[in-house]
């Protein structure tokens, strides 16, 4: 048995009389890739954020890396790393300095920001763009560095909210292949999106309409079980009843 | 502390990177200082004045003939009689009379001492004050002059009558102002918009996930401005001093602390505006707005605060440069002490103090 590095009971976000996330129940083992997917206003971004500490549960119980979310969310952000939907780096800094920041905030020693820096260069083939402002580059290359960047201090968990809209196919592509070198090296992702092929990339994946999780399995599992040839299929069964949207 | 550093570096970076708004931040102080700086002097010089004689004497007409000499003076050289030179005040078209007594001679030969009657308009105080100097000094010149290898002195005695604003009341320094508006522009403004970038981008949130400590992001965020502000007080008061030739009488190191103090309280207010808005547009207007114009208005700098309605004097007590602007102009023209301003850096303080309360609460909220 893995380890489990995310456990949620019962986790309830009420916003007055409207409940975004109702009694979510279910547990991530290290170095998955968790698949977190639902319409849109379904409440994927809700819970997210309330496991990452951004916002404070109404109800229910949870743990990061063995964290409280309630009592030691300051041990559970220096555990995580995080990616929002929005491009999330400085475009008037250039990619070095970038890095430099991120990991400067999560104190790391200048021989790591150094070794860590160069290490992410080479594999993004970054190396001669270093000294250009992170706004002169292509969207693809963007979320890709900003990926690399939400994951330089080695956090246990790596929650990515959404990280390839607008992103072409090939690059989305290249972009799986870094959360997979990530999952092997023992970091576990937690990701949201709304294609259907990036869910099949994931080891299980979550359904969630209006505020519940409705299914929770592999993609191979779900598709048995919905009696669907694709993942397509079984999102717009369990969607298609959804009673809210944006 | 390092993650505190490279908070700094990188808040320094974006700064320095905008170089059109930091041309603008050091080019605006300097700017503003010389125009109202040469604005004031182009009043000065070549000033209309009456000169009423009724000595007509040598005595007189070499006092005369200096004041012919200076640039400072244009003589209008209408004769007018006690009557018109009141209207002619009034209508605006002379800024200082000159009476000279009928016995005007007579004393100064007899009794060795005799008097000038000099009357300026005050109602723009500043002005007043330096065509009254600029006389009296004119009169000394004389005075001299007659006094050479005299056994017994002359003394020629000018009495000067301010019209309309006899104690000078709200005399208008403006370097004070235009520090205290400076440094308003550049720590609220900037500060403020800098934080509302970060939400507006969407860098606030991987901030808020990271183990980064909010109290520490306010404070880096402020650190830069901090900085530009010094520079931009430096160089106020370079100008001022060697531009302007304005003295600074107090203590120089007292003027930066309370320069200091007073950019914090900017600093602060910044980030409250940022913390409570959430476009750069909104906290723009609000700086801009909420803060300038009060600024302008309610510091003393341009509109005296003691000739207002009480009410208006009640609201100008929360505007922070009204204090900031009497502490400079406490130390730099009257060249008081910290026990003269002890009172107005109490509350400089206790604003801050109070804005980084309320700030740090409500960052917090936003995280929960």
């Amino acid at each position: 048995m893995q380890e489990i590095v995310i456990k949620t009971n019962k986790l309830t976000k009420r916003f007055g009389d409207f409940i975004a996330a109702d009694q979510i129940t279910f547990d991530v083992s290290k170095g998955e890739i968790f698949g977190f997917l639902g319409a849109n206003g379904a409440g994927k971004t809700t819970a997210m954020r309330m496991l990452c500490g951004l916002s404070l549960p109404s109800s229910g119980e949870a743990t990061i890396a063995g964290f409280d979310i309630y009592k030691q969310t300051e041990e559970i952000k220096k555990n995580i790393g995080y990616m929002s939907q929005k491009f999330s780096l400085y475009e008037d800094l250039t990619i070095l300095e970038n890095i430099r920041f991120f990991g400067g905030i999560y104190g790391l020693s200048n021989a790591q920001l150094k070794y860590k820096s160069e290490e992410l260069l080479t594999e993004l083939g970054l190396e001669k763009e270093a000294k250009k402002l992170v706004g002169s580059l292509p969207l693809g290359w963007k979320q890709k560095l900003s990926f690399s960047v939400a994951i330089i201090h080695e956090p246990k968990i790596v929650f990515l909210d959404e990280p390839t809209g607008g992103v072409d196919p090939l690059t989305r592509r290249q972009f799986w292949d870094l959360i997979y070198k990530a999952s092997d090296k023992g970091i576990t992702i937690f990701v949201t999106t709304h294609y259907m092929d990036e869910a099949e990339y994931c080891n299980r994946i979550s359904i969630m309409v209006d505020g519940k999780i409705e299914a929770l399995d592999s993609p191979a599992n779900l598709k048995k079980i919905f009696q669907s040839e694709s993942m397509d299929d079984v999102f717009y069964q369990l969607a298609r009843g959804a009673k809210r949207s944006d | 502390m390092k993650q505190f550093f490279a908070f700094v570096r990188k808040e320094f970076a974006h700064v320095l990177r905008d170089r059109k708004t930091l041309f603008i931040l050091f080019g605006m102080p300097v700017v503003q200082i010389l125009i109202f700086g040469f604005a004031l002097t182009n009043e000065v010089k070549n000033s209309k004045l009456v000169i009423v004689d009724q000595a007509k004497d040598l005595a007189s007409q070499q006092i005369i003939s200096r004041i012919e000499a200076s640039r400072y003076f244009d003589i209008e050289k209408a004769v007018m009689d006690p009557a018109q030179i009141e209207s002619a005040f009034r209508e605006g078209k002379i800024k200082l009379a000159l009476i000279f007594p009928a016995n005007f001679s007579k004393d100064l030969m007899h009794l060795n001492r005799a008097q000038i009657q000099v009357i300026a308009d005050a109602s723009d105080p500043n002005t007043a004050n330096m065509l009254g100097n600029y006389v009296s000094s004119i009169i000394q010149d004389q005075q001299m002059a007659l006094n050479q290898g005299n056994k017994i002195p002359y003394t020629i005695v000018p009495e000067i009558r301010m019209l309309y604003n006899p104690q000078l009341k709200g005399a208008p320094n403006f370097v004070p102002g235009v520090m205290a508006l400076v440094l308003m522009l550049v720590c609220v403004m900037m500060t403020a918009i800098s934080i509302v970038r970060e939400k507006e981008v969407g860098t606030m949130e991987i901030l808020l996930v990271s183990p980064f400590k909010p109290l520490l992001v306010i404070i880096s965020k402020a650190v830069p401005y901090l900085f530009l502000s010094l520079i931009n007080v430096i160089s106020i008061l370079l100008l001022s001093v060697f531009v302007l030739d304005l003295p600074i009488n107090g203590s120089v190191a007292l003027l930066f602390a309370e320069s200091t103090l007073f950019i914090i309280t900017n600093l602060t207010l910044g980030i409250f505006i940022s913390i409570r808005t959430n476009s750069q547009q909104v906290a723009m207007l609000i700086s801009l707005m909420g803060m300038m114009l009060p600024t302008v208005l309610f510091s003393g700098f341009m509109f005296p605060i003691e000739n207002m309605p009480l009410p208006l004097q009640i609201i100008s007590n929360i505007v922070p440069a009204k204090w900031f602007y009497i502490i400079v102009k406490s130390i730099m023209i009257k060249g008081v002490g910290f026990a003269a301003i002890w009172k107005q850096t109490l509350v400089l303080l206790g604003m801050t103090v109070l804005l980084l309360g309320l700030s740090w609460k409500n960052f917090k909220i936003r995280l929960a």
